[in-house]
């Protein structure tokens, strides 16, 4: 088996392989994964004629902007009345059993909180400079209407079965949607985001996930192939998604929550412990913001890194978190909608900024003592570090001058978080998969085997390759959404409207616990 | 003149037998009386749970509901029945004690009645009992059957 699993890879991945006999295993699958995902990765990444600003980045800004304004700063208006949905202040009780607010909200944090929180802000910082964190609170912010207009649609216009399971999502919306009022292409635009959503699934929410895991344990107990912790993941997965072991996955969305408090109770023990240096982390982050004076790109690397790692860290107006905000159980879409403002606000403002802050403090971005300026590395791409490592051991080496044992509790949180992100993908994934293919046992055992089999290709695949082809796919997904988005928002509109009024006007109540 | 009513809790043990075996007593004591027998599936709005497990909750709620009707309170609301009593079955989800009182409030019920169920596990013995949380917050008399 150890010879005949990267044959069956490399036979089936890589053109070049027979040309580089030299190179190791990763290297090959690297370059195989590099030169046959590049130009979908060049066309989603092009910058806007003249300039060096990703169009796809102006694409989010311009949504998230266009639902904050169109539904009149939804975020701040609605964010208390969020967490009194949570709570659970307006269920009611007689419904009791059935998928609460919070239970929907804990399960897409569980595919949206992770390594984007940790690799992905080391990434935006090494690359961007504290400014960086400025443009991913900015996008946080502004993410939260985005979310708000997907989730209410994902729950309006979800598929409820005779046996009683439901299934939602932007394709759901999209053909139902653009039917109701009368709109052609939404049955092209399902599909598009179907095909999308399994390339996002295979990349970002798999691929991305196993590559950084691997970089996590390698980090700890030294070099060997990344196959190996592609394939124990594989096997791992695989005895939840399709031998239905369930146990493994509930152990995980237990441990995932804590794990996540307990990473932002670390990051603020930290900044306690460093308090003296949190006013200057903070004008580094404000300056760099707008100046980007030292970082690669100046203050455009800082916005375009920024909006870049919100984007695929809180996954707001991607269409991902429809799927799985769209199984509670409300009368009321909006209500979840309004749940589900609170995700790129938990991920992105609160744990995102708790990992820049911590890595801007600790020291590890080298500035050189006479300018005040970071100090880029030879090639001009990123900061240097001071022990020359970034992404998650970027943030791990930040969190080690805190505290010594932190990489070990970060290396098990990685590892859990990879793996709650991959069952949450796997199961968008498939029904993405399920939208194209139609329901069957053998067609979603063949989506879950291919799943499996691209965990071992992530966590063999060098970064720079795997995170590309995650931004495209996941970008990819946000170009139809958004688009769908723009068409529905008055259906939105109108719920949103009306439950407001109703809400004002003491229709709707509290009920007593 | 208003009808007493009990609540019984019944979980499908020997316990919750005896339980409700006092229950008819104390209603065949007082004369008309109404008996509200319930089956509290434990479930919490805060709990975890994939979005696989989400998408078939509403399913495996009726399952579970179905299945204590079935297995606990239909054949005990039959036997007491048949015993001459007036007997109503209730099953719902959420936390016992929460669920149980509510349930006595909203009847105006006379007491809760429970069987005893002994200690176990850590949780138990952080968090304290059913039968124990009951009893330090009912709103009406509890009785527990040993």
């Amino acid at each position: 088996m150890k010879t005949l699993l990267p044959a069956a890879l490399l036979a089936v991945l890589s053109p070049v392989a027979a040309a580089a006999q030299e190179m190791s295993f990763d290297d090959k699958v690297n370059e195989a994964f590099a030169s046959s995902t590049g130009w979908f990765v060049s066309l989603i990444f092009a910058p806007l004629p003249g300039t060096s600003f990703p169009w796809i980045v102006m694409w989010l800004v311009i949504g998230a902007s266009v639902f904050t304004l169109y539904f009149g700063l939804i975020q701040l208006r609605a964010f208390g009345h969020a967490i009194s949905l949570v709570k659970g202040d307006y269920s009611d009780p007689n419904d009791a059993g059935e998928v609460s607010h919070f239970q929907a909200l804990a399960t897409a944090l569980s595919g949206t909180v992770g390594l984007g929180n940790i690799a992905g802000v080391a990434v935006a910082v090494g690359i961007g400079g504290p400014g960086a964190t400025f443009w991913m609170i900015f996008a946080g912010l502004l993410g939260m209407a985005s979310k708000f207009t997907e989730c209410t649609l994902g729950v309006k216009y979800r598929n409820e079965y005779d046996d009683g399971t439901v299934s939602g999502g932007p394709m759901y919306y999209m053909t139902k949607g653009f039917k109701e009022r009368g709109l052609p292409g939404g049955s092209v635009l399902a599909v598009l985001f179907a095909i999308f959503c399994i390339l996002g699934a295979l990349g970002g929410g798999n691929m991305f996930q196993a590559n950084q895991a691997h970089a996590q344990i390698s980090g700890i107990v030294g070099d060997y192939p990344g196959w190996i912790t592609g394939a124990v993941f594989a096997v791992i997965v695989f005895l939840v998604i399709v031998g239905g072991i369930k146990s493994i996955a509930n152990v995980t969305e237990k441990v995932v929550p804590f794990m996540g408090v307990m990473y932002v109770v670390v990051a603020l023990i930290i900044l306690l412990v460093n308090y003296d240096k949190i006013g200057w982390a903070f004008g580094q982050i404000w300056a760099g913001a707008f100046t980007g004076l030292g970082v690669a790109g100046g203050f455009v690397g800082a916005l375009i890194q920024g909006f870049k790692r919100a984007a695929f860290s809180n996954e707001a107006g991607v269409g991902s978190a429809a799927i799985a905000h769209s199984a509670v159980r409300t009368k009321e879409p909006i209500t979840e909608g309004v749940v589900s403002l609170l995700e790129p606000f938990i991920d992105t403002v609160v744990i995102c900024t708790m990992t820049a802050l911590v890595i801007t403090i600790s020291g590890v971005l080298v500035i050189n003592p006479e300018t005040g300026l970071y100090v880029l590395n030879e090639a001009g791409t990123s900061i240097q570090t001071a022990d020359g490592s970034s992404g998650v051991q970027l943030t791990s080496a930040a969190f080690a001058t805190g505290f010594s044992w932190f990489p070990y509790v970060l290396a098990i949180a990685v590892i859990l978080f990879a793996f709650s992100t991959m069952i949450s993908w796997s199961y968008y994934g498939l029904k993405a998969w399920t939208f194209l293919v139609g329901e069957g046992f053998v067609k979603e055992l063949i989506f879950k085997l291919i799943f499996c089999l691209f965990i071992v290709v992530g966590a063999a695949a060098q970064l720079g390759a795997v995170i590309d082809f995650s931004d495209a796919m996941i970008f990819a997904m946000a170009v139809v959404n958004i688009t769908a988005l723009y068409m529905l928002m008055p259906i939105v509109k109108r719920e949103m409207n009306s439950y407001f009024a109703r809400l004002k006007s003491g229709e709707i109540v509290k009920h007593k616990h | 003149m208003t009808k007493t009513t009990y609540v019984v809790g019944l979980d499908g043990s020997a316990a919750g037998g005896r339980a409700l075996a006092f229950a008819k007593e104390r209603a065949s004591a007082a004369g008309d009386c109404n008996i509200v027998l319930c089956y509290v599936i434990e479930w919490s709005p805060f709990s975890f749970q994939t979005a696989e497990e989400n998408e078939k909750r509403h399913k495996r709620r009726e399952e579970e509901i179905s299945t204590a009707h079935d297995r606990v309170i239909d054949p005990a609301v039959a036997e007491t029945k048949a015993a001459g009593f007036e007997v109503e079955g209730v099953v719902k989800h959420g936390d016992v004690s929460e669920i149980l009182d509510a349930l006595a409030k909203a009847r105006g019920a006379a007491q809760i009645i429970v069987g005893r169920v002994g200690a176990r596990g850590l949780k138990e013995r952080v968090f304290g009992g059913v039968t124990g949380r009951l009893v330090a917050s009912a709103s009406v008399p509890v009785t527990i059957i040993p």
